[in-house]
C-alpha cells in the first residue's frame, strides 16, 4: 500500500482529517493467505457430490488403473524372484546323460570322473562341489540293532547314499548334533555315515555321543552325526549318508553318480557350458547340466509385457479424467460468474480468483489421486491373495499416484483458472446469480 | 453541469473535508463502432456522510457511472479521487485492495453465495479486506444484529425472503466499515414494503455516517436521498 500512500494528490497532501490516510498496511496474519486460499477453494468441493464422482470417475480409474499396472507387475516380478530364490539359483548339478536301450530301458551314456569336486571347483563361479550317488542296494536290511527278528514287519530300508566330504557345504546342510565324516573317512574307507534326520529317528538314533552303529548288510556303521537340514536335496534327510570311499569298497560303488556344485549368483548359464567341458573334456555331450537360468530374461521379460499395454491404457485413462477435471471447472467457472464478479467487487484479485479454482481443481485431483491408488493397491493385494501370491508394491508408487492426480489437477485446471480471473466483474455482476 | 457547490472544479479552500467522491470531468467511452460515449464530462462530487442517489432512465450512464465509481472500470478520460486519492494511478491490485477496505456493494441480484450460510456470507468480504482475523466474526454478527437478521445467522440464503436477502447484502457491506457504500438498484428486485424497510435501514446506516450512494431508475427510492444527481444521455442534467 506504500505505493498508494505516494500517489496522493500532492495539492492536498497537507490536508488532514481521515481523507488522506487512504488505507493503511495490513498485518500478515490478516492478508489473504494460502490457508484462506484453500478454505475457499474446498469449501464447496463436497456440496454437490454426484457432479464431484463425475469430476474424479477418470482419474479415479486412470490412477486405479496405472497403480495396479506397476503393482502387478511388481508381483509378478516379485514371484519369479521367489523361484529363484538363493538356494534354487546357486545349485548346480552334472548328471551323466542316459540313452534308452533297445530293451526299453535307460542306461548311462557317460560318466563322471572321480575327481570331479576337484575339476569343478577350478572353475570361476563354483563355490564348492561334491560328489553324490545313491548307492542302490535292494534286498538289504538297514538297522540300528544286529536283531534279526523275524516276526517283525518288514520295511522299507531308507536310501543309502555315497558322498564326498563336501556334500554338507554344498548343499547348505545343518548338522544337528555329532559331525560330517571327513576326507580321512573317505580315503581310509572308514565304515562311518551320517544320517538324515527322519532316517535317524526311524532307525531309533537319537544320539552320537554313545557311538551308535548302523547295520547295512549286518555290517556296523559307526554314525558319526546327524544332519537336521539341507537346503537343496532335501530327501537327504532320508537317507544314510556314506563316504564314497567307503561306498566304493563295501558296496561296490562303480561310478560316482551325480556332482552336485554350489555356484555364485548368475554363474548358471556360463557354468552349464563349462562344467561338461572340465568333467568329460573328450565326450562334453555325455553329462547333463542342470543349471539356474540367469535372474535376468524370465523376470523382466515379464514386466516389460504387463507394463508396455497397461501403462499406455491407464495413461489414456488418465488423459481422459484430466480433461473431465478440466470440463467440470470450467463449467463451475460458468455458473459461479456471479460470485467470481461478487469476489472482484469485495475485493479479490484475478490472481486470487485464478489462484481459488486452480486450487478447487488440484484438491478434486489430488482426491481422485488419493482414491484411485487405493482402488489399485487394493486391487493388487486382493488379486495376490486369491491366487497366493505375495503382493509387492513400491509404498513410493502409491504415493506418486495421489501426487499424479494432484499435478492432474493442476494442469487441467489451468485453463479454467485463466478463464476465471479474466472474469471482468462489471459483465460478472450483471447476470442474475 | 455542477452536481453541487462542492463538485466545482475550483480548488477547496485549504482545511475544508475532503470529499469522499470526486469526480473531474469524466467521460467513459465504449469503443465502436460506434464509439458510444456512456458518460459524457461528468462532475460529481459527494461529501463525507453524504447520502445521493442517482437517477436516470436506462441507458442514462447509471450503472458505467457505478462501476466507474466502484472501482470496477476506469474512466476513459478526467479524474476519479477516492477519499483524496487519485485512482487512476492505481494498478488492478490496488484497487482491488482499495475496493475491499474502502467500498461496500449492494446490488440488485443480491449476489449471496447460496451454499454458504448468511454468517459465511458477511464473513467474506473481510477476507479479501484484512480485516483482522480476531475481529472478522464479531463484526459480522454485530453487521447481522445491526440489519436485524441476528437470528438467521446458520440460514442459507436460499430460505430467507427477498427483503432479508438484500439485508443480507448490506450487512455484508458495511461488515468491512466501508467509507462508500455503493447501492446499484438496492430495491430493484423488492417489493413496496421491503423496500421501505431497506430505504429505512439506508437512513439509519447514513445517519450513523456512512457515506451511501444509490443508483436507481425509481423517482420513490431516489427522492428519500439528501441530494439527487439525474444522468440523462451520459450527461449530469440536473441536481436536487
Amino acid at each position: 500500500m506504500r505505493g498508494l500512500r505516494g500517489r496522493r494528490g500532492g495539492r492536498r497532501g497537507d490536508a488532514a482529517g481521515p481523507a488522506t490516510t487512504p488505507l493503511r498496511a495490513v498485518a500478515p496474519a490478516d492478508r489473504f493467505r494460502f490457508s484462506d486460499l484453500l478454505g475457499e477453494a474446498t469449501a464447496d468441493i463436497g456440496s454437490r457430490p454426484g457432479r464431484l464422482v463425475t469430476t474424479i470417475i477418470g482419474t479415479v480409474l486412470g490412477i486405479a488403473a496405472l497403480i495396479a499396472t506397476i503393482g502387478f507387475a511388481q508381483t509378478a516380478a516379485g514371484q519369479i524372484a521367489q523361484q529363484f530364490d538363493a538356494t534354487a539359483a546357486t545349485q548346480l548339478s552334472v548328471t551323466p546323460a542316459t540313452a534308452d536301450t533297445t530293451g526299453g530301458t535307460t542306461v548311462a551314456a557317460g560318466v563322471l570322473p572321480w575327481d570331479a569336486p576337484a575339476r569343478l571347483e577350478r572353475l570361476a563361479g563354483v563355490e564348492s562341489a561334491a560328489l553324490l550317488a545313491e548307492v542302490s542296494l535292494p534286498e538289504v536290511t538297514i538297522t540300528a540293532v544286529p536283531v534279526n527278528d523275524p516276526s517283525q514287519a518288514p520295511v522299507a530300508a531308507p536310501p543309502v547314499y555315497a558322498a564326498s566330504e563336501e556334500l554338507l557345504d554344498t548343499l547348505g546342510g545343518h548338522v544337528a548334533t555329532g559331525r560330517f565324516f571327513d576326507r580321512g573317512h573317505d580315503a581310509r574307507g572308514d565304515r562311518v555315515a551320517v544320517l538324515g534326520s527322519r532316517a535317524a529317528e526311524r532307525l531309533g538314533v537319537q544320539r552320537v555321543d554313545t557311538q551308535p552303529s548302523v547295520f547295512i548288510d549286518g555290517i556296523p556303521y559307526t554314525v558319526l552325526g546327524v544332519v537336521d537340514s539341507y537346503a537343496a536335496r532335501a530327501e537327504l534327510l532320508n537317507a544314510v549318508v556314506l563316504p564314497t570311499g567307503t561306498a566304493r569298497a563295501d558296496l561296490g560303488l562303480t561310478t560316482p553318480g551325480d556332482a552336485q556344485a554350489r555356484i555364485a549368483i548368475g554363474a548358471g548359464p556360463q557354468l552349464s557350458e563349462q562344467a561338461p567341458l572340465a568333467l568329460a573334456p573328450d565326450d562334453p555331450e555325455s553329462l547333463e547340466v542342470s543349471a539356474p537360468r540367469g535372474r535376468s530374461d524370465l523376470g523382466e521379460d515379464v514386466q516389460a509385457d504387463v507394463n508396455g499395454v497397461f501403462v499406455i491404457l491407464s495413461l489414456v485413462v488418465l488423459l481422459a479424467g484430466g480433461v473431465g477435471i478440466a470440463n467440470v471447472t470450467m463449467l463451475s467457472v460458468v455458473e459461479r460468474t456471479g460470485e467470481i464478479g461478487l469476489r472482484r467487487a469485495v475485493g479479490a484479485t484475478s490472481r486470487q480468483i485464478a489462484g481459488q479454482f486452480m486450487a478447487e481443481s488440484v484438491v478434486v485431483g489430488l482426491l481422485g489421486g488419493l482414491i484411485g491408488a487405493s482402488l489399485g493397491v487394493f486391487s493388487v493385494v486382493g488379486l495376490s491373495l486369491a491366487r497366493g501370491w505375495t503382493p509387492v508394491l513400491d509404498p513410493w508408487v502409491a504415493v506418486g499416484g495421489a501426487l499424479l492426480g494432484a499435478v492432474l489437477g493442476l494442469v487441467a485446471g489451468g485453463l479454467p483458472a485463466r478463464r476465471a480471473a479474466r472474469i471482468e466483474p462489471v459483465d460478472a455482476l450483471r447476470g442474475g446469480t | 453541469m455542477t452536481a453541487s457547490p462542492a463538485a466545482t472544479t475550483a480548488p477547496l479552500p485549504a482545511g475544508a473535508p475532503e470529499p469522499a467522491i470526486e469526480l473531474r470531468d469524466v467521460t467513459r467511452s465504449f469503443p465502436g463502432p460506434p464509439e458510444v460515449q456512456a458518460l459524457k464530462g461528468v462532475n460529481v462530487s459527494v461529501a463525507d456522510g453524504e447520502y445521493v442517489s442517482i437517477i436516470g432512465p436506462s441507458g442514462s450512464g447509471k450503472s458505467t457511472m457505478l462501476n466507474i465509481l466502484g472501482l470496477l472500470d476506469r474512466p476513459t478520460v478526467g479524474e476519479y479521487r477516492l477519499g483524496g486519492v487519485l485512482t487512476s494511478g492505481l494498478g488492478e491490485d490496488e484497487r482491488a485492495a482499495v475496493r475491499a477496505r474502502q467500498l461496500g456493494f449492494v446490488f440488485q441480484a443480491f449476489h449471496l453465495m447460496s451454499r454458504r450460510t448468511v454468517l459465511e456470507n458477511v464473513l467474506l468480504p473481510m477476507l479479501y479486506a484484512g480485516t483482522p482475523r480476531a475481529e472478522r466474526e464479531p463484526r459480522a454478527r454485530e453487521a447481522l444484529e445491526r440489519v436485524g437478521l441476528g437470528h438467521r445467522l446458520g440460514f442459507q440464503p436460499g430460505t430467507l425472503s427477498g427483503g432479508e436477502r438484500q439485508r443480507v447484502a448490506v450487512a455484508r457491506a458495511v461488515a468491512t466499515r466501508p467509507r462508500v457504500l455503493l447501492a446499484d438498484e438496492p430495491t430493484g428486485n423488492l417489493d413496496q414494503a421491503t423496500s421501505a424497510e431497506i430505504m429505512a435501514l439506508f437512513e439509519e446506516l447514513n445517519d450513523d455516517g456512512l457515506t451511501l450512494v444509490v443508483i436507481t431508475h425509481d423517482d420513490g427510492v431516489a427522492r428519500r436521498a439528501h441530494r439527487r444527481i439525474r444522468l440523462a444521455d451520459g450527461r449530469v442534467s440536473s441536481a436536487a
